[in-house]
């Protein structure tokens, strides 16, 4: 067994996975509260990426920083959180608020404009070709190749690394804003049922504005790790990204955090192991057999609960 | 039933609303003979409107001697049929389906591969037809079954998934290999497609003219939408539309859901493969990239825009987005149809009427005042060239500013467009009607610079903000019925 080829796709399957976690959390945590599935997520995260890209750019492009790339990635996160949560919190407000009881299927045909519509003005303003920059560096060498050794003679970089701590940082954040603070406990209450939550006193419309943000946010971030990992931005990336992420929520149980989280792993390793074995041309047949598998098995999702219908 | 329709409205009865007035014919009678008019049309029966269309779109070829526009008519009446077909999923049985384009692809496809020199078949086109129509139809049953039992929601994700699998595996396709073990083979052409797809030949009667098509296109069209309509007045139509209204109330009503369901999928599936033949058959090439996102989205702006279940709305709206959408493609006409679009909308939202003029007046008044002002103090923002020709041009010339590198300006001038306008959603009365005079101005010069110069790019962006301000203002289309909520 070659393990040098294991161990590389091991690694550079978490590292997508832990994208596709990123961006499936917030696909989750919208979906739990407000039950739509909101298909300009993926989008969300193109804007972050290009938010990353454009800081690299205003500060003196990838080859030349004119800032240390602390500071650089520092301001990466801060700008491109915020504007991909300011830009989830504006789409929920213009586009799905008067929809909330529409009938089921308008907010997502309304989800479907919103993505078009973010995809084609990214084209229109940024222009429809990839942006590539294989020579963002760390330490003068560029930092998706310097790294360390792991054994088998597999290479980690130091952009899988931060990739997989940022992850983790942010999911141990995640958590404790969902488990300890009052907001998280009010978002977890109107999750669970929006009319008896707005009885008790929850301003609904509050928490839904603090989930967007927060799971746009993390799409955001997602973008930033995009920059660092693979070093390529294009405005129609939102889209396989997202369909991946939602994929990932699904298997993973729409609606619990955990179970993104697991799930947004097995499509980053699926899809890793897949290119690496296969050809990268069955990656998607791959990840669309576990869907069909999920939904045919256990079609509430790995830890999901089973949804019971009351009447 | 009869008698009780023709007794007089009288006064408005506990329990009666719009729309069960609408569906006993108690509908009152305005005066007038605009009134009457009305009145008569809506009680006319809906087959009589369908061949009323059939007869006018017959006519429309003898009154041009330009191919081009008689191919537009029949880029329209594909459209109709695939609108048509998502009709019968989305309008009627209420399922988001979005790989419905990758139905209309493998019609094509299918098509496309049993009658061109790819495998050295030509059948013929009588079996050829049949035979692509039933097995898309089967696919969609297929792809439909995992996901029979699920709400709404997993559908749309596995019918996406699913629209970009096909893509992918069309792109792919010409070096498909059994799990990687075999050798590849070529089954759809990968990117290049396949070329050299067989004209119609029914029974002998080759069709090859773009008018033939045209023709053979709206008999096939007439007869689907008459096919529908039974389908609609009949049992499993009532059936349907009880599931898309409470699919748990039309199941303890003992209905077979899922049955409901899978056929509802199966139907839509195998029109949108019969659209798929008849594309293929003209254009006598098929490629993966027609079968993408973008045709997925423009038919859904078509049955939205006409009314998800209305079959009049599938024709209108058809018809309004592919017509609007060609004229898109010369910036002469384009901007001509922006600008009336814009003061349409207007003279129909903004009243009282004193607002009216001081809004268009206003609009033309701060244009030349920026343009005046421009012209002296930021030269540059005046010397650049102007795109559009003709009177349009001239008149736009002296009015909108035409900066030396419109790309950028043109960019920043987008973004705070949109901003402008979301903001124009949140004020209300006189500083609404006083916001719209600069954000009027504004849309002026984003279209001059920049998206009269990117139509394709615009197209998409105009389909992704129909779906948005339709859903949120009239989810109902131009001719669908409005939801009655009983509480």
């Amino acid at each position: 067994m070659n393990w040098n080829l294991f161990v590389t796709e091991l690694v550079s399957g978490i590292t997508h996975g832990s994208v596709y976690a990123l961006i499936a959390l917030g696909y989750s945590m919208v979906y739990g509260i407000l039950k739509l599935l909101n298909f300009a997520h993926g989008d969300i995260y193109m804007v972050g990426a290009f938010i990353g890209y454009g800081l690299i750019v205003v500060f003196g492009g990838p080859e030349a920083l004119t800032v240390s790339v602390v500071l650089l990635l520092f301001l990466m996160f801060l700008c491109a959180m915020l504007g991909g949560g300011l830009l989830g919190v504006m789409i929920e407000r213009f586009a799905y608020r008067r929809l909330r009881n529409a009938p089921r299927i308008a907010p997502l045909i309304t989800a479907l404009g919103v993505s078009f519509f973010l995809e084609n003005a990214a084209q229109l303003v940024l222009g429809a070709q990839q942006q590539s920059y294989n020579s963002f560096s760390w330490k003068n060498s560029p930092i998706a190749l310097n790294g360390f050794t792991l054994p088998a003679d597999a290479r980690v970089s130091y952009a899988q690394v931060i990739v997989v701590i940022g992850t983790i940082v942010l999911m141990v954040l995640l958590t404790w804003f969902v488990q300890r603070t009052q907001t998280g406990k009010a978002m977890r209450a109107t999750s669970f049922d929006r009319e008896a939550a707005s009885m008790m006193g929850i301003d609904v419309d509050r928490v839904i504005v603090v989930t967007f943000f927060v799971g746009s946010a993390l799409a955001g971030a997602a973008g930033v790790f995009n920059c660092i990992a693979y070093q390529q931005v294009w405005p129609y990336m939102g889209f396989q990204a997202g369909l991946f992420a939602f994929t990932a929520a699904v298997v993973g149980g729409i609606g619990s955090l955990p179970g993104a989280v697991l799930g947004g792993l097995l499509i980053g390793l699926a899809e890793s192991f897949a290119t690496g074995y296969i050809s990268s041309t069955f990656q998607q047949a791959i990840v669309f057999a576990i869907l069909i598998a999920v939904m045919l098995v256990r079609p509430s999702g790995l830890l999901g609960r089973a949804d019971v219908k009351k009447v | 039933m009869d008698g009780e329709r023709s007794t007089p409205p009288d006064q408005p009865r506990v329990g009666v609303d719009e729309w069960v007035a609408t569906y006993e014919g108690r509908r009152e009678r305005g005066a007038g003979p605009i009134g009457r008019l009305r009145y008569e049309l809506e009680r006319a029966p809906r087959p009589a409107f369908y061949l009323g269309f059939g007869v006018a779109a017959a006519l429309l070829p003898l009154f041009t001697a330009n191919d081009y526009i008689v191919r537009v008519g029949f880029d329209t009446l594909v459209y109709m049929l695939l609108a048509l077909g998502l009709n019968i999923v989305v309008g009627y049985a209420g399922l988001l389906d979005l790989g419905y384009v990758a139905f209309y692809g493998f019609g094509a496809y299918a098509y496309a591969m049993l009658s061109s020199s790819k495998f050295g078949l030509h059948w013929d086109s009588l079996l050829v037809i049949p035979v692509a129509v039933v097995a898309t139809a089967i696919l969609g049953f297929l792809v439909a079954l995992p996901s029979r039992r699920l709400i709404g929601d997993y559908l749309a994700i596995v019918t996406l998934f699913f629209g970009q699998f096909f893509v992918t595996v069309v792109q792919n396709g010409n070096r498909i290999s059994v799990l990687g073990l075999t050798r590849g083979y070529d089954v759809t052409g990968g990117p290049n497609g396949i070329p050299d797809v067989d004209n119609y030949d029914l029974g002998g009667l080759r069709i090859s003219s773009v008018r033939g098509y045209y023709y053979t296109a709206l008999i096939i069209f007439l007869v689907v939408l008459f096919a529908v309509y039974l389908v609609d007045q009949s049992r499993t139509g009532r059936a349907w539309k009880s599931l898309r209204e409470d699919p748990l109330a039309a199941e303890l009503m003992g209905m077979p859901v899922n049955w409901l369901k899978l056929i509802a999928f199966a139907g839509g599936a195998a029109i949108a493969g019969l659209a798929g033949t008849i594309f293929a058959a003209l254009n006598t090439n098929v490629f993966a990239a027609n079968f993408d996102v973008p045709t997925l989205i423009i038919i859904y702006a078509m049955l939205i825009l006409g009314g998800a279940g209305s079959l009049g709305g599938v024709i209108i709206g058809a018809l309004v987005v592919n017509v609007s959408l060609e004229l898109l493609r010369t910036p002469d006409h384009a901007t001509w149809i922006f600008f009336a679009l814009i003061l349409a909308a207007l003279v129909a939202k903004v009243r009282p009427w004193h607002w009216l003029a001081i809004v268009v007046g206003g609009t033309i008044a701060f244009g030349f005042a920026v343009h005046a002002i421009a012209s002296s103090a930021w030269p540059r923002g005046v010397e650049g060239e102007q795109i559009i020709g003709g009177s349009p041009g001239r008149v736009m010339d002296s009015w909108v500013l035409h900066p030396s590198d419109p790309r950028v300006i043109g960019n920043y001038a987008f973004v705070a467009l949109v901003f402008a306008v979301l903001l124009l959603t949140m004020l209300r009365g006189w500083k609404l009607w006083l916001a719209l005079i600069p954000t009027l101005y504004l849309t002026a010069f984003v279209w001059d610079t920049r998206l009269v110069v990117e139509p394709s790019v615009t197209r998409l962006i105009l389909i992704g903000v129909i779906l948005i301000v339709l859903m949120n203002a009239r989810p109902q289309g131009l001719l669908g019925t409005s939801r009655v909520e009983i509480v």
